[in-house]
Formats: C-alpha cells, sequence, structure tokens
C-alpha cells in the first residue's frame, strides 16, 4: 500500500496538494483510503472468509474490452486491473504501471505526443504466466482491431507506433495531444496475449467466459442467473485481498434486493443498491451499516434543441424558472439528492461552484416568456411564430419516481402556459435510436457526463458530436456553441490540471447560460452493508462501487 | 396409428414455422434493440454501436437474418446469447434444473392435493367442507402470487426467521437439504394457486361421472360405496385431468415468472424477462421455439395416453 503512495503523482507535488484541499468534499465520504490506514485493526494475514454482494442486474460480460453495464465493470475491478486507477480525490496511482506518466516526469512529452509507460515488474496472470509490455500493446490493438467487437475506441484510435522497449517499459506516439486519454486508459483493463492471440475470433472466445486476470481476484465459477464466484489470487502485487471468496449475486428487483440484504442473505448491498423510501427504516437495522454516498449521476431534462419550441433561450430559462427542485427532492426523494446547477459532480476537482443558482419562481417563468413574445393562445397554451410551446417528456416506464417528478412538472409548466405531455417508453426503446438519433423531444435521465475523473466533455456538448448531422459522439440534444466548441479543443489538448481546471469552469458557465440540460440534482445513492465489513470505500471517479473489493475484508 | 403421428408431426413443423417467424418479427418490429442497454454508458456513441451493430450483423435486412437464423436452427445451432456469449441451448440447460426442481415440487403438491379436494368436494356437495374450499379457491385464485411471496418471505423470513428469504441455495452450502428449506416457500406459493384450479376442474369432473348411469349400476350391484369411487368414478374423472396435465408441462418447463422473480429463483421465467429487457433475441426466439416444441409435445402425449385409457378415443 505504502508504494501505491510514494509512486502517487500524476502533477507535481504543488498540483496535487492543490487538488487534494480543493476536493475536500470528496474526502469526507472517501476517508483515507490510499492515504493513511484508517481501519482498527491489522489485516488478515491470508484471505479468509466470504462476503457476498448483491447486484441489481446481472453482469453477464467479462471480456473488459467488449461492450459492457455498470455492474459487469464491477466484476473487471476484481479480475482485472489497468495501467492506473483514480482514486477517490480524482488523483491517478499507478496499478500495473510503476509509475503514472507526467509531463514532468518525462512519460508524456511536453507537445503530449509521445508516450513512455514504465511497468511493474512483479506481476502474473492469474495462470502464473508474468505480465509484461507485451500484453499492453496487445491490449492497445485489439481495441482498433476492426474485428474486435470493442466498446470504445475514442483515444485508442490516436495510438500510433507502439514499442515495446523492454518487458517493463513501452512507448507509443499519439496522432494528436489528447489529455482525457490518461482516465480512458485508467478505464481500459489490460488483457493477456498470451490467452487471446492465438484465438481466431476474440468476440467469442472462451476467455470471454472464464477470463484470467492480474486482478485480486480470480474466476471460480459462474452460475447463469444466479450468482457469480470468485477466489483470492494469494500473489496479487497490491494491497488484499482479505476474502477468500468475492461473491456477486444476481438479485433482479431492488425490493427483493433489500428484503435479502434486511435478511441477511447478502452481506453488501451493491448497485443499485437501497431505494430512497426504504432510508428512514434501513438506517434502524441492526446489524447493518447504511449511508449516503454522492454519485456522478446527474439527473436532467434533457432538451432536444432540434426543436423549434427550445430554440429561443427564453424558453429554456422559462422552463428552468418553473422547475421547483426542491419540492421534487423533498416531496419525491425524501430530502436525500442534492440540488446542482453543473452537468459536473460536486465532489469533482473540475466542478464550478459560481454558477448563478436557479431560483423557483413562476412569475418570473411567465415574464421571460412575456417579454420574447410567446403569447397564449385560445386554448391557454403559449404560441409565436406558429410555433405552441408543446412537447413530450420520455423517460423509461416503471421507474415510478421519474413518473411522478413528470406529472409534478407537468402541471407546474400548466401554469404558465406550456403543455407537456408525458409519453414514457420501456428502457430498450428508450435509449435505442429514439435516444441516440435525437427522435424526442425532452426526456428526465441520469447521465454522468465525465470519463472516469476526467472533465472531457467532447462527446456531449460538442457542435461536431451530434449524431444525425453525421458527427460522432453523444451530442443527442444538439447543443451547438462555437465558444464551447472551442474550450472543449483547448481542454482536450491540456495536460495541466489548473489550466484545464480554469477551461472546465467556464465550459460550465455556458451550459449553465445556454441551458441545452436543466440540471435538476446530483444523485444520491443508499448504499448498506453489514457492520464487520471493513475496507469499503466509495469512489466518485468510478461508476461502481465495487472498484476496489480488494480491500473488503470482516473485521476480526 | 403411425399415420396418425406422421399427421401431428408435419402439422407441427408448420405451427414451428408460422410460431418463429411471428415471433422474430415482433422481437425486431420493437425499436431500441440489442445494444440499447449500452446507449448510457459514459463514452458511448452512437458511432460505436454502429459499428458493434455491424459486427454482430444486426443490420442485415431482417428476412435473411431470419433464414439464417432458421438455417442454423436446422442444422441444430440454435445461436448465441448476446448478453454472455454462450450458446442458446446452454443458456436454456441452466436454467431448467431450477425450474424443474420449483415446479415439479409444486405440480405434484398441486396435483395430489388438488385431485383429493376436488373428489371430496363433489362426494360431500353443499357440505362445511365443499363451501369453504370453494371460498378458499376463489381467494387463492383472485389473489396475485406476489403477493402471497412477498407476506410469506416477509412472516416466516424477516419475523420469524424460519425460512430463507429466497434464492435456491445458500451458496457454499449445496445440500440436499439445503435446497429442501429453500424450495419449501416458493413451491407452496406456487401451489396455492394451481391446487384452487387442480381442485376445480377435478370437482366439476368427478361430478359429471357421479351422476352417470354405470355409477348407479355399480352401486345397484351392492359394492361399497368406497369400491364405486375409487373404480367407477376416480378412474373416469381423471381422464380429462389428463388433458389438462399435458397441457402442464409447457408450463412445467417454462417456469413461473412472478414466483422466480420474487423469489430470486434463477429458472426459466426470469430467463425470459432478462433476455427479452436485453432484447437478447438469440435466447428469447430460443426459448419460444423451445416452449413451442413442449406446447405441441405435452398435447401429443396427453392425446395419446387419453386414447390409450379411454377406448372411445382410440386412434385407429
Amino acid at each position: 500500500m505504502t508504494d501505491k503512495i510514494r509512486n502517487a503523482s500524476t502533477t507535481t507535488r504543488r498540483q496535487a496538494l492543490k487538488m487534494m484541499a480543493l476536493t475536500g468534499v470528496a474526502g469526507i465520504f472517501a476517508p483515507n483510503l490510499l492515504g493513511k490506514p484508517a481501519f482498527a485493526d491489522t489485516p488478515p494475514s491470508k484471505p479468509t472468509g466470504r462476503i457476498v454482494i448483491g447486484f441489481s442486474q446481472e453482469p453477464t460480460v467479462f471480456n473488459p474490452l467488449m461492450p459492457r453495464i455498470e455492474v459487469d465493470d464491477g466484476v473487471h475491478f476484481s479480475l482485472f486491473d489497468a495501467l492506473f486507477r483514480i482514486d477517490p480525490e480524482g488523483r491517478f496511482q499507478p496499478a500495473l504501471a510503476a509509475e503514472v506518466p507526467t509531463t514532468e516526469n518525462g512519460g508524456i512529452s511536453k507537445d503530449g505526443l509521445e508516450w513512455r509507460i514504465k511497468l511493474r515488474d512483479d506481476v502474473k496472470w492469474h495462470d502464473g504466466t508474468p505480465f509484461t509490455a507485451e500484453d499492453v500493446k496487445f491490449t492497445l490493438e485489439l481495441v482498433v482491431d476492426p474485428n474486435f467487437r470493442s466498446w470504445r475506441t475514442a483515444g485508442h484510435s490516436l495510438v500510433r507506433n507502439i514499442t515495446v522497449v523492454s518487458p517493463t517499459e513501452l512507448t507509443w506516439q499519439m496522432e494528436t495531444a489528447f489529455a482525457p486519454y490518461l482516465s480512458i486508459l485508467a478505464d481500459t483493463f489490460i488483457v493477456p496475449k498470451h490467452v487471446l492471440e492465438p484465438e481466431q475470433d476474440r468476440n467469442t472466445a472462451p476467455f470471454n467466459n472464464a477470463p484470467i486476470g492480474t486482478g485480486p481476484f480470480k474466476w471460480a465459477n459462474r452460475v447463469a442467473g444466479d450468482h457469480l464466484e470468485l477466489v483470492a489470487n494469494p500473489d496479487y502485487y497490491g494491497e488484499g485481498p482479505y476474502v477468500e471468496r468475492l461473491v456477486y449475486k444476481y438479485i433482479p428487483d431492488l425490493t427483493v434486493l433489500y428484503t435479502q440484504f434486511k435478511s441477511g442473505d447478502i452481506d453488501i448491498i451493491g448497485s443499485q443498491y437501497i431505494t430512497p423510501d426504504n432510508f428512514d427504516e434501513a438506517k434502524k437495522l441492526p446489524g447493518k451499516v447504511v449511508n449516503l454516498v454522492p454519485s456522478a449521476t446527474v439527473e436532467c431534462i434533457y432538451l432536444n434543441l432540434g426543436r423549434p419550441q427550445f430554440q429561443d433561450p427564453a424558453v429554456r430559462q422559462a422552463i428552468y424558472a418553473a422547475l421547483d427542485k426542491q419540492t421534487i427532492i423533498d416531496a419525491l426523494y425524501y430530502g436525500l439528492p442534492t440540488p446542482t446547477e453543473s452537468y459536473m459532480p460536486q465532489q469533482s476537482f473540475y466542478y464550478n461552484p459560481d454558477l448563478p443558482k436557479h431560483e423557483y419562481n413562476l412569475e418570473r417563468a411567465r415574464e421571460l416568456l412575456d417579454g420574447a413574445g410567446w403569447k397564449p393562445g385560445s386554448d391557454g397554451i403559449r404560441a409565436k411564430d406558429g410555433v405552441r410551446l408543446s412537447f413530450t417528456n420520455s423517460t423509461t416506464s416503471g421507474n415510478h419516481l421519474r413518473e411522478q417528478t413528470q406529472q409534478f412538472i407537468q402541471q407546474s409548466l400548466a401554469e404558465i402556459g406550456i403543455e407537456m405531455s408525458i409519453s414514457n417508453l420501456p428502457p430498450a426503446v428508450m435509449w435505442g435510436e429514439y435516444w441516440t438519433k435525437s427522435q424526442f423531444d425532452t426526456v428526465i435521465v441520469g447521465i454522468i457526463f465525465m470519463t472516469g475523473a476526467d472533465p472531457d466533455v467532447t462527446s456531449r456538448f460538442h457542435s461536431g458530436a451530434i449524431t444525425i448531422k453525421g458527427g460522432r459522439g453523444a451530442n443527442n440534444g444538439q447543443y451547438a456553441n462555437e465558444e464551447v466548441d472551442t474550450l472543449l479543443e483547448e481542454g482536450g489538448r491540456t495536460f495541466d490540471p489548473e489550466a484545464r481546471r480554469a477551461i472546465y469552469n467556464k465550459v460550465q458557465e455556458k451550459i449553465r447560460a445556454d441551458l441545452p440540460l436543466l440540471p435538476i440534482f446530483q444523485t444520491v445513492t443508499v448504499r448498506g452493508h453489514k457492520a464487520g465489513i471493513e475496507g469499503i470505500v466509495p469512489n466518485i471517479n468510478t461508476r461502481i462501487d465495487t472498484w476496489h473489493a480488494a480491500a473488503y475484508r470482516w473485521k476480526k | 396409428m403411425f399415420g396418425y403421428l406422421l399427421n401431428r408431426l408435419w402439422q407441427s413443423i408448420v405451427l414451428l414455422v408460422i410460431v418463429s417467424i411471428i415471433g422474430f418479427a415482433v422481437l425486431n418490429l420493437i425499436p431500441g434493440g440489442p445494444l440499447s442497454q449500452f446507449a448510457l454508458t459514459p463514452g458511448m456513441t452512437q458511432e460505436a454501436m454502429d459499428r458493434i451493430a455491424e459486427q454482430m450483423g444486426l443490420n442485415r435486412p431482417l428476412p435473411v437474418q431470419y433464414l439464417d437464423w432458421a438455417w442454423r436452427l436446422v442444422q441444430g445451432d440454435w445461436g448465441t446469447s448476446y448478453r454472455d456469449g454462450q450458446p442458446v441451448l446452454n443458456v436454456i440447460g441452466r436454467h431448467v434444473f431450477a425450474t424443474l426442481l420449483l415446479m415439479g415440487t409444486s405440480t405434484a403438491i398441486s396435483i395430489a392435493i388438488g385431485t383429493w379436494i376436488g373428489i371430496r368436494g363433489a362426494t360431500h356437495r353443499y357440505s362445511l367442507f365443499d363451501y369453504t374450499v370453494t371460498v378458499g379457491a376463489m381467494i387463492a385464485l383472485s389473489i396475485p402470487t406476489f403477493w402471497f411471496g412477498l407476506v410469506g418471505i416477509y412472516i416466516f423470513s424477516l419475523k420469524l426467521g424460519w425460512l430463507p428469504a429466497g434464492n435456491m441455495y445458500t451458496i457454499g452450502d449445496g445440500s440436499a437439504l439445503n435446497y429442501l428449506r429453500h424450495l419449501i416457500m416458493p413451491s407452496v406459493v406456487l401451489s396455492l394457486v394451481n391446487v384452487a384450479i387442480w381442485s376445480r376442474y377435478m370437482r366439476t369432473a368427478t361430478l359429471d361421472v357421479i351422476n352417470q348411469d354405470f355409477v348407479k349400476t355399480a352401486r345397484a350391484k351392492g359394492l361399497t360405496e368406497r369400491r364405486v369411487l375409487m373404480k367407477h368414478v376416480v378412474g373416469n374423472a381423471l381422464i380429462p385431468m389428463i388433458t389438462l396435465a399435458g397441457m402442464q408441462l409447457p408450463g412445467l418447463l417454462g417456469g413461473a415468472l412472478v414466483t422466480e422473480t420474487v423469489f430470486t429463483w434463477p429458472g426459466m421465467g426470469r430467463l425470459f424477462l432478462d433476455s427479452l429487457g436485453y432484447n437478447d433475441y438469440p435466447v428469447v426466439m430460443g426459448l419460444l421455439m423451445f416452449s413451442a416444441i413442449l406446447v405441441l409435445i405435452g398435447n401429443l402425449i396427453a392425446d395419446l395416453v387419453v386414447a390409450a385409457v379411454d377406448p372411445r378415443t382410440r386412434l385407429d
């Protein structure tokens, strides 16, 4: 563990200290994981016991480079390692790499084009084969192999001339400077060359259902539709593992998930955690530790700016002013989430705390619409130049809290002469082309806008990322602002965290002013585990709470 | 007999083709598709999804996809799950055991108890027993099973702590006793409804027979009431039940969606629901064909058994 602290360096020492000070909020929730040993007793000398983690979705993808969902990620973290990982404070820590490359230590050249990665020399794959630079090269080439079903090529497609200098060192060139690549690498688990290279078809290789990694746990067995079991990797190079067996149990219904947490069938309640309505009861449960953990997901009303109704900024401001966030949070979400003005999680180093505060004011909303010339028609619905202020709002059907939020917003908007009709769809339909090809008017959605800890939002807000206009990305609201484009391009080229923070603070200002999305709140999850389990540390920079299951252990 | 079987087989194949075409069309008409579950993954783009769809062959014309699927099926290849990359038959095979265990137990309980209640209700018509059972059956049929399940878990797991709150077994303990403890609640909950159904059918069937002339003849011969019941009434009343049992076969292996979800039972019902939620077309199609085949086989067996026990319906 101490090794990691000594090696921690994305940035200079001064920058790191500043970042730590600035991310104090995260520190409250994520105390001391990689800092100092905060645990009451010393870890067991050899892995003992079993921990069962309940998930409400079933992990089914075990090749970490293939398309995956949140819970798949949760398992990958136990089986595999990336070159680096991001700690709860948002700092990069070396994992398979011996150190984090920076412009200061020469790992990344001043122009950001030449990368040099040094690797640990004491890592073995689960089958005993030594891990080398060849595995890293193979992984980075596999993710851009056109025959491989890779879930992401962004960033990786800029890499050229990967050269293995020695078993513990490799270099490559980037086509253009791309600062978010460090975060992408922290999210790219390295796979074994000696296992996958001989396979004809890597999409269907046996590896994908019996993975071999370098992580703290080894694959044991999977009972499809029920659970999968991992065993401790005694040769793990890093901290832990402390438990001998780690079980990911699939419980498909949130009520049943919570019931099995209460009854003690599961030790840790994982994603999607405890529903807010059960928080009051849960925190009184004997023998259970239940706490609130902010997640990076920002719940927002996402507008399709391609629709004529939303092209007038006054309309977007008026809808925002008519949004009674506090009542939604208090009455529907039991007061748990935090209202927010930004798409960026408030615990992030890059969060801009100085954005104008939202105020719920129907009078102001009416004034805005009157001033912009939107006049009520005979049916009471405002219109201007033949465009009626009428639109649909969609979300995943079956999500009761969102459905109630919709009805509440519908009433508020009716009071200012805006007609919102509700049109909900099942998830597979909702997040298909309806979403990706901008066929919606507005949706209520929770989105993680960051790439790990990286603030890059090019794929969400750059005008070149609008799919239906031939762009590459996920700018499904069709937002376009030249200034934001320029800022995002500059941010992508800049490696210095301080300089980047200034850039992304400005991006947040612009987004707050233009309102392509109306932020409602930052999600808070209710998490729980049995008293007696130690080492559970939330990390806002990862999508899933099991990012560091290596440290889980039973108190003696 | 042989001609009859050949004819049935031919009809079955035509039926399967129709079922598969309708199923395939309906599945693919639903907007979304297998990749939409990844749309919200941070960093996922339409471009990446289009590329993956291309690699998976999802953007080929539907008739081509269907013929490709059907041709492989004829050759014995049921395809590969989009979700976990396993062959569909393996996926189904691994869920069949759980369902068979649960449904087998519950069906055995239902048939035994249901038959007894039905016969007793018919022979003691309008008695207190009959009324109680009729009202009880009405209640069991009207209340959804998930409610019974949740109430059962609340009382017997959370309050009393007698029975586990779900799952097929405790992880790390695969003993028969452990399976049995986990089996009690879900199978009893499932049986509640089935007992109600079986007892109603059995009561009606017994009443049909009990007033027939041959029963009167049997009584007139001086047989004891018990012998009349066992030899003449029950045997004849069970004939329509055979057809009913045949129709239960697909249900037996198709699983109980709601009960499996409430009790976290990794069976076929949940597999179907999960596969549908993820638009895992190969598995959904596989399950569809599997249950269609079961329906056909179940009916065929029932017809053959009825023909064997009932001389009036001999096939030749």
